[in-house]
């Protein structure tokens, strides 16, 4: 039997309306079966019908079965890809998301302001050698006062008033809450021989009463260098560059004279801080932010260093003071209320 | 605090700086400057001027108040005054149109505007000292001393500006008005004139009118005393008593004032007794003995101990020695003859007596500093000086001096080198010479580079080389301190282990959405004993403090839950959703005639409802898995293998509290606080505690990952349905499977689902697994699969009686 041309033509007239009329995925899906399907597709059909035509016909009719099967099959690749932009168009359009409606929400904590100051102090310090040493906060008497050269009777003892432990040890009362960070510069170096480069964290306390800025409870950075040849004008070095890197890179320090028992020269420092005039310029003034100076000779010398031989720097920061500085704070006493809604904010 | 007039002191130094950087200068090298107060800062000089009262008439209209005429320079005036002082010859402070002042029934500032007084013109004012903002004293007018010249501003004769200064511990002499001339003057250059000593001693000679014995030289290094005899008692001049004022000291009389006056200007106390009161006209400088009472000037009695020093007379206490005199010998309106005593005594000594008697004076706060007892001498020849001058009296010849406590003169000798070793700047050898020697230091170069110097008598606190090197560097200036680095090696980092987990705990707590707080390490028993087991003798007996800042925080915290409660329920009430907060901080855990141990802690809490798609407080509420999840987050990424364990634990809910452990070592736990706990702080829902403890977080952390790289064959993942006793812990299935091996395949097992109730038989649960099989360096075929899965099963059966839930 010899099938026409012609209706190879309805044939493929047929087909092509069938893929037209097919309106979704599932509906392709079913053409695709009926007409290219492996078994009793009509095309496959048709293609399988080439070796049962007459020899002399087999050829052009092989020829023109698998032009249209050709043609049919780029039918179906057009109209999967308008399907394909069309759901794309869709999603863009009719589907687009309104972006501006919240993200799901993800929980990320914060550390405190202070931890967060402070390990930004350690960081400062850090990348100039400085390590990390820790003390105890409930200290004796005779590192926190003696071996800082404020014996029981130094009218010094006025400049830390001092929470005392309710313990009796020896029918002495030698406990107490440290008040600085300075113990430690003994214990520094009761265990470790120059060259010393520690910074000192951690709390300390105060038998204070609160207002906007004193707090009993403080945290400070106590700083030790201690090495053949440290000079005062090593620490403003250090000191101005942590001032930099911690309050901007155009910060002026300066130096004025003070007093600590533990240090000679004893200084404090301060540094240039912008204030906004009403009438937006900005006028600059010098804020206190640590005491510093060169290491005692005698405390240098009671820890079993030659004081000939060896200098020493050493400051002290309050933390709470540089983080109220640094953002602006107006109360020191909002640190340790832990109002998440006065925490979150940093 | 010490109070500085400007007046006083251009009168021993001039200063001709503007006042701004007058202050920056005192500040930057010698004291800090708290503050200062312009007295008369807004007196106009045109408006406010001397006048003299010429005539006082009453007035035509009124009983209390009267006309005075007064000549301000520029001829008579009249004005209306209500003042009852008032009187013909007075100079007076007078005001005319615009003056501001501070109105004396309201205390606001005012411009003056005149108008007529019961029908009479006023031409201006006649100013009390409230109007002039000098006090509050409205009484009458202030009458200014005779030698006030008319119509010279009032501004001119009476303003000031008196610092406020906060000095250093060890200065004393800076507590007197000579020691900051001295200052200044090596400051600007400028001479100093050092206040007269000049008196002409016309008395009988002191040793027959006094004797002085110092029992105790080394808490009693020198005593003088001199005689001053017929003074007539009366009020000081105005200067004096305005001087007196500006430094914050009430007028007396004459005789006590010049004490006082001398003790402002020169730092050394004195102390004046009635010499006729004074038994057996002797002095004596002795330690009190146990139990002895005196009492002081301010009608205290006190009891003293043998570490004290007294100042006795024959008969016994007469004032505690550089601290507060006695009633006994006290100078009174009937006092005639003057026994001044100038002293010096051991600072430490006079320190421990006003701290143990609390009682801080003028004079302890000078002696405790450390006064040079050259500045004895120095002082009673100004106050002799002064007596002679203002109160009539006749100073007897000479003085009694024991001095047997005569410090042997001080020589520093250092060089160049030793400037440039604490400094880091050498400072040229004119410019040490004038420093030092306009503080007062004898001071020799010694070619070519060394320098000997002696520190003068005032300055005790002088005694080494770096002492000398802080005179050359405050002076010189700081701000010419070059800025330089630290040379030399690095010292190597002291391991510190604890420290570093407790830093990543911290970092973990953040990324699992906890908020960090810090809260006082000090609270109070009630709180801490709801957290507190009463049998844990270290937990429930914590160290107090003797002198808290309030009662609430009185004890050393023993654990941090219960100020963590106590932050939650603050906050719980601002915050809708859930809330998750922790802190690190030590508990202070007493050890018996020691330092407590000082334990880290992470501490953290973590309820109420989960967020919903839109951050709103959904349905569910956080639970015990939330907080469990969090504490598996931060030991999984420590690398700590934990096992978790039903627990008792005090304060926490039976049932919902595992201990977490590693190996036989507890590390933390993880649990439900106790409802009653929980509504004990005024948290109402239920609210879940993770707690672990560094130390042990610290030894149970792997300093390394333990590293196998990425297989490159695939594992097999199945899932196995198990049925189990309902009080298995699926924690047990889990820790099995997990430690099944066969052939070098090994299993990774997570449970993925419990369930209890309907289609199950009575006391059973159903758990359901996940398996991953793993073989190093092979595929793994179906069979070798299924005889590990096999292997599992039969051991589950054998060593948790679990069975395959078909």
């Amino acid at each position: 039997m010899t099938i026409a041309v012609p209706s190879l033509v309805t044939l493929e007239a047929a087909a092509l309306a069938a893929l037209a009329a097919a309106p979704d995925a599932a509906g392709i899906d079913d053409w695709r079966a009926m007409w290219l399907g492996r078994q009793d597709g009509r095309i496959t059909g048709l293609l399988r019908s080439v070796k049962d035509q007459p020899a002399p016909e087999r050829a052009s009719f092989g020829g023109a079965a698998n032009l249209l099967k050709g043609r049919v099959e780029a039918a179906l690749a057009e109209k999967l890809g308008g399907m394909k932009s069309a759901a794309l168009r869709e999603l863009t359009t009719t589907a687009a998301l309104d972006v501006s409606l919240p993200g799901r929400p993800q929980t990320i904590g914060r550390l405190h302001p202070v931890t967060q100051t402070l390990r930004d102090i350690i960081a400062a310090f850090g990348e100039m050698g400085f390590r990390v040493a820790e003390g105890p906060e409930v200290e004796w008497d005779r590192y926190n006062f003696d071996a800082m050269r404020i014996p029981a009777d130094h009218p010094a003892r006025d400049m830390w008033d001092t929470i005392w432990v309710d313990s009796i040890i020896g029918g002495k009362r030698d406990m107490l809450l440290r008040t600085h960070t300075s113990p430690n510069q003994a214990r520094v170096m009761e265990r470790q021989a120059p060259p010393i480069r520690v910074i000192v964290p951690g709390k300390c306390y105060r038998q204070e009463a609160t207002d906007a800025t004193h707090e009993w409870q403080l945290t400070q950075v106590e700083g030790l260098a201690v090495d053949e040849g440290v000079r005062m004008s090593d620490l403003k070095g250090i000191l101005y560059e942590f001032a930099r890197r911690m309050f901007g890179p155009d910060r002026k320090i300066m130096f004025h004279h003070s007093y600590f028992p533990f240090v000679e020269p004893g200084v404090e420092m301060a540094i240039d801080w912008p204030v906004k005039q009403a009438d937006g310029s900005t006028t600059y003034k010098w804020v206190e932010i640590l005491g510093a100076g060169m290491v005692h000779p005698e405390i240098i010398a009671n820890h079993g260093h030659d004081p000939k031989k060896y200098t020493g720097f050493a400051f002290g920061l309050g933390v709470e003071r540089v983080a109220l500085l640094r953002w602006g704070i107006e109360d020191i006493r909002h640190f340790y209320a832990n109002d998440l809604r006065f925490l979150s904010q940093f | 605090m010490m109070k500085l007039s400007l007046k006083w002191l251009r009168e021993l130094v001039d200063v001709d700086l503007p006042l701004d950087e007058f202050r920056t200068k005192i500040n930057d090298s010698v004291a800090e400057v708290e503050g200062y107060e312009r007295i008369g800062g807004t007196w106009d000089p045109e408006c406010v001027r001397v006048a003299e009262v010429i005539a006082v008439e009453p007035h035509p209209n009124a009983d209390r108040l009267r006309l005075v005429t007064v000549d301000a320079g520029d001829g008579p005036q009249q004005v209306v005054c209500g003042a009852p002082n008032v009187a013909a010859g007075q100079k007076i402070a007078f005001a005319t149109e615009g003056a501001e002042l501070i109105d004396g029934h309201t205390g606001k500032k005012t411009a003056l505007k005149l108008r007529p007084i019961r029908g009479v013109d006023s031409a201006g004012m006649v100013l009390s000292e409230r109007e002039l903002g000098l006090s509050d004293d409205h009484e009458g007018i202030l009458v200014l001393p005779a030698e006030a010249v008319v119509g010279r501003p009032l501004v001119e004769e009476l303003g000031d500006v008196v610092f406020e200064l906060s000095t250093w511990a060890n200065r004393a002499d800076l507590l007197g008005v000579l020691g900051l001339a001295r200052e200044v003057s090596a400051l600007t250059g400028k001479p100093l004139r050092e206040p007269s000593r000049q008196y002409t001693a016309a008395g009988p000679a002191v040793e027959g009118l006094v004797s002085v014995a110092i029992e105790d030289a080394e808490l009693c290094p020198r005593f003088i005393a001199a005689v001053i005899q017929g003074v007539t008692l009366g009020p000081s001049p105005q200067w004096l008593q305005e001087r007196l004022k500006a430094h914050g000291q009430r007028s007396i009389n004459n005789v006590v004032d010049i004490t006082n006056y001398v003790m402002i200007e020169t730092g050394q106390p004195l102390h004046a007794f009635d010499y006729d009161l004074v038994r057996g006209r002797a002095l004596i400088a002795r330690r009190a003995k146990p139990g002895e009472k005196i009492t002081t000037l301010d009608g205290v009695e006190r009891t003293l101990d043998d570490q004290m020093m007294l100042v006795c007379d024959a008969a016994g206490p007469a004032s505690i020695a550089g601290v507060m005199g006695g009633g006994v010998s006290e100078v009174s309106e009937r006092t005639v003859n003057v026994l001044l005593e100038s002293a010096n005594w051991k600072p430490g000594s006079v320190r421990r007596t006003s701290t143990h008697l609390g009682l801080r004076s003028e004079a302890s706060t000078r002696f405790e500093k450390g006064i040079g007892p050259e500045m004895a001498m120095f002082a009673i020849e100004r106050a002799l000086a002064l007596y002679e001058a203002l109160t009539g009296g006749v100073v007897a010849k000479g003085l009694v001096d024991a001095y047997p406590g005569k410090p042997a003169s001080r020589t520093i000798v250092f060089a160049d080198h030793d400037v440039e070793r604490v400094l880091g700047i050498t400072i040229a050898t004119d410019e040490v010479r004038r420093i030092l020697t306009d503080l007062g230091f004898v001071c020799h170069h010694l070619p070519p580079d060394r320098y000997s110097v002696q520190p003068p008598y005032w300055r005790p606190d002088v005694a080494i080389i770096e002492d000398v090197v802080e005179e050359l560097a405050r002076i010189y200036g700081y701000d010419r301190l070059p800025t330089t680095q630290l040379r030399g090696a690095l010292p190597p980092a002291e391991p510190r282990p604890v420290e570093d987990v407790r830093e990543r705990v911290r970092d973990l707590a953040v990324a699992l959405g906890f908020q960090e707080v810090i809260t006082y390490s000090l609270t109070e028993m009630t709180l801490l004993g709801r957290v507190v087991e009463p049998s844990d003798p270290r937990r429930a007996g914590p160290l107090g403090v003797v002198n808290p800042v309030a009662a609430r925080w009185k004890y050393l915290r023993t654990s941090l839950r219960a100020s963590l409660l106590e932050t939650y329920a603050a906050n719980r009430h601002t915050v809708e959703g859930p809330l998750r907060i922790f802190e690190i901080g030590p508990e202070f855990l007493p050890v018996e005639g020691d330092l407590p141990h000082e334990r880290p802690v992470f501490c953290a809490l973590a309820g109420g409802p989960a967020l919903n798609r839109w951050g709103r407080p959904g349905a569910d509420g956080l639970d015990f898995f939330d907080a469990k999840g969090a504490a598996e987050g931060i030991l999984g990424q420590l690398g700590v293998r934990a096992q978790y364990a039903a627990a008792t634990e005090f304060g926490l809910l039976d049932g919902h509290t595992a201990a977490i452990g590693v190996g036989k070592d507890r590390i933390g736990v993880v649990g439900q606080v106790h409802p009653d706990t929980a509504a004990a702080f005024g948290i109402d829902g239920p609210v879940f505690l993770v707690e672990l403890w560094v130390e042990e977080v610290a030894r149970a952390t792997p300093e390394k990952p333990e590293y196998a790289p990425p297989s490159r064959f695939p594992e097999v993942r199945q899932d196995l349905a198990l049925l189990v006793d309902s009080a298995t812990p699926a924690g047990r299935i889990a820790e099995i499977a997990n430690a099944h091996r066969s052939g070098g395949i090994r299993i990774v097992a997570t449970i993925f689902d419990e369930y209890r109730g309907a289609g199950l038989p009575e006391g059973k649960k159903s758990l359901a697994l996940a398996l991953r099989f793993q073989a190093p360096g092979k595929t793994l075929t179906d069979e070798e699969v299924l005889r590990v899965r096999q292997g599992l099963v039969k051991r589950l059966e054998k060593e948790a009686g679990a069975s395959v839930r078909s």
